[in-house]
């Protein structure tokens, strides 16, 4: 029992005295899922506005595949993503295996589909509502995609925030494509995991707390801003 | 870009005739009231006659097509959808689209919404106002466009009758400006104020295209007789 206090204690210790390590990892972390979630957010908002909007054939297809691939476990996307940048694979020449950026790439893969799939459901409600009286004023589809995007932003910010927290809290696939490597790319995640497995349960510890009351703080912010929105939708 | 000439319209959905063999032409000028039972076609009529709804067989002809076409016609409907957007941009979004240069937009928007009544809430989010204030913008932002003919699909169904009142001298007065109107309702006393000419459906067919003060004196076919003398048929 005194082993769990005092490892909290250190935890705590860690946090408040801005030590470096912890730090630099939480910094890390932020870079790789921030930058994922970016680039994720920016194809995947337009393509679930696309989906919402336009019809052509192997639309159903695209959006059943995308629906599935919102449960796609992060350590196969990992092992495939691993193939590909791989010394051996098509895409090894550009070396970045067990570089951040191949940690940016496994989460975006991964939050891509969710971001896409959420964004779909929700855009194509809004279109439904939408639809007879944008067409009547005259909006062409390309329009309409855009006019989707800015009055559903609400409830998309959510939608965003539901593929960053599945980025940051996930460990499978950027310890496979990232390699766990000190001081290049080990983020929180991993860091918990090789620190408990060492018996470091300090750093350990202190990264899960900064994790659980950003989680906690991500979530409130989403809150919020739903809360927000409804009341004034009323 | 009037007169607008339906020939042999025909629209089906499910082996079901919802509309069969309608040729009826609209002139300018007039304000023509499409009268009839719920289900006669009335509102799937006016929606063919906008574009929304292409008809399964039959034409529908303008005598002459502008480049700009869309935007000489203009809907509003039985309950008003209002953009996530203030009452101001539900205004200058319909202008946006249609290509009006945004330093005239603004101007124009301030114009439409002062002559409906509400200028002085067009800041406010148009999801707030009430059923009457939300038929009002409608009305607006369909008037913004400056049509050359405005259909309006049972416009006052949901309203009490002091908003009733308020959209009806709306009406006219968008009238008043050269405006050709094109509306549905199944108020007969609204009917009898509003109406130069009627258009009677029943069961999906045109039973009479008559004046107004014929059609209430004395109607040509017995469905309308029976309509006016409160007899239910169908």
């Amino acid at each position: 029992m005194s082993e769990i206090f005092s490892a909290f204690a250190i935890a705590f210790e860690l946090i408040v005295s801005l030590d470096r390590e912890l730090y630099t990892i939480i910094g890390r972390t932020m870079y790789v899922s921030i930058s994922a979630v970016a680039m994720a957010a920016l194809l995947g908002l337009l393509l679930g506005a696309v989906l919402a909007v336009y019809r052509f054939p192997g639309r159903r297809a695209v959006i059943v595949v995308l629906n599935a691939l919102m449960g796609l476990p992060p350590v196969v996307v990992g092992l495939v993503l691993y193939l590909f940048l791989s010394r051996e694979g098509p895409l090894g020449f550009l070396g970045l295996l067990f570089s951040p950026t191949a940690m940016v790439l496994a989460q975006f893969f991964l939050i891509l589909p969710i971001i896409a799939a959420l964004s779909h459901q929700f855009l194509r409600d809004l279109y439904l509502e939408y639809q007879e009286q944008l067409c009547s004023l005259g909006a062409r589809p390309n329009q309409v995609v855009f006019t989707l995007l800015w009055d559903g932003r609400v409830n998309l910010v959510t939608v965003v925030m539901a593929g960053f927290g599945r980025a940051i809290a996930e460990v499978g696939a950027v310890l496979i494509v990232g390699g766990n490597i000190a001081e290049l790319t080990r983020v929180m995640t991993t860091t918990i995991a090789l620190e408990t497995s060492k018996g470091n349960l300090a750093l350990a510890l202190a990264l899960g707390i900064v994790l659980v009351f950003g989680a906690i703080g991500l979530n409130a912010a989403a809150y919020t801003l739903g809360g927000v929105s409804t009341y004034r939708r009323i | 870009m009037l007169p607008l000439i339906l020939t042999d319209v025909s629209l089906w959905r499910d082996g079901n005739t919802l509309i069969e063999g309608v040729s009826v032409t609209f002139s300018p000028g007039t304000k023509t009231i499409v009268l009839g039972h719920n289900g006669a076609g009335k509102s799937l009529l006016l929606r063919i006659c906008h574009g929304l709804m292409g008809p399964d067989s039959g034409s529908v002809a303008w005598a002459e097509k502008s480049p700009e076409g869309h935007r000489r016609q203009a809907m509003v409907f039985q309950k008003p959808i209002m953009l996530r957007r203030s009452v101001r941009s539900n205004v200058t979004y319909g202008l946006k689209v249609n290509g009006v240069p945004k330093l005239r937009r603004q101007e124009i928007a301030d114009m439409n919404l002062k002559r409906v009544g509400l200028a002085d809430i067009a800041s406010r989010p148009a999801a707030v106002l009430s059923g009457g204030e939300q038929q009002r913008l409608a009305l607006a932002r369909a008037w913004a466009l400056a049509p050359d003919v405005l259909f309006l699909d049972e416009p006052t169904a949901n309203l009490d009758p002091a908003a009733t009142q308020s959209v009806e001298e709306i009406v006219e007065e968008i009238h008043g400006g050269g405006t050709k109107i094109i509306m549905t309702t199944h108020d007969l006393s609204q009917a009898r104020r509003l109406a130069d000419e009627v258009v009677f459906m029943h069961q999906g067919r045109m039973a009479e295209h008559t004046p107004a003060d014929q059609f209430f004196d004395s109607p040509a076919s017995a469905e309308a007789r029976a309509y006016l003398n409160g007899e239910l048929r169908w």
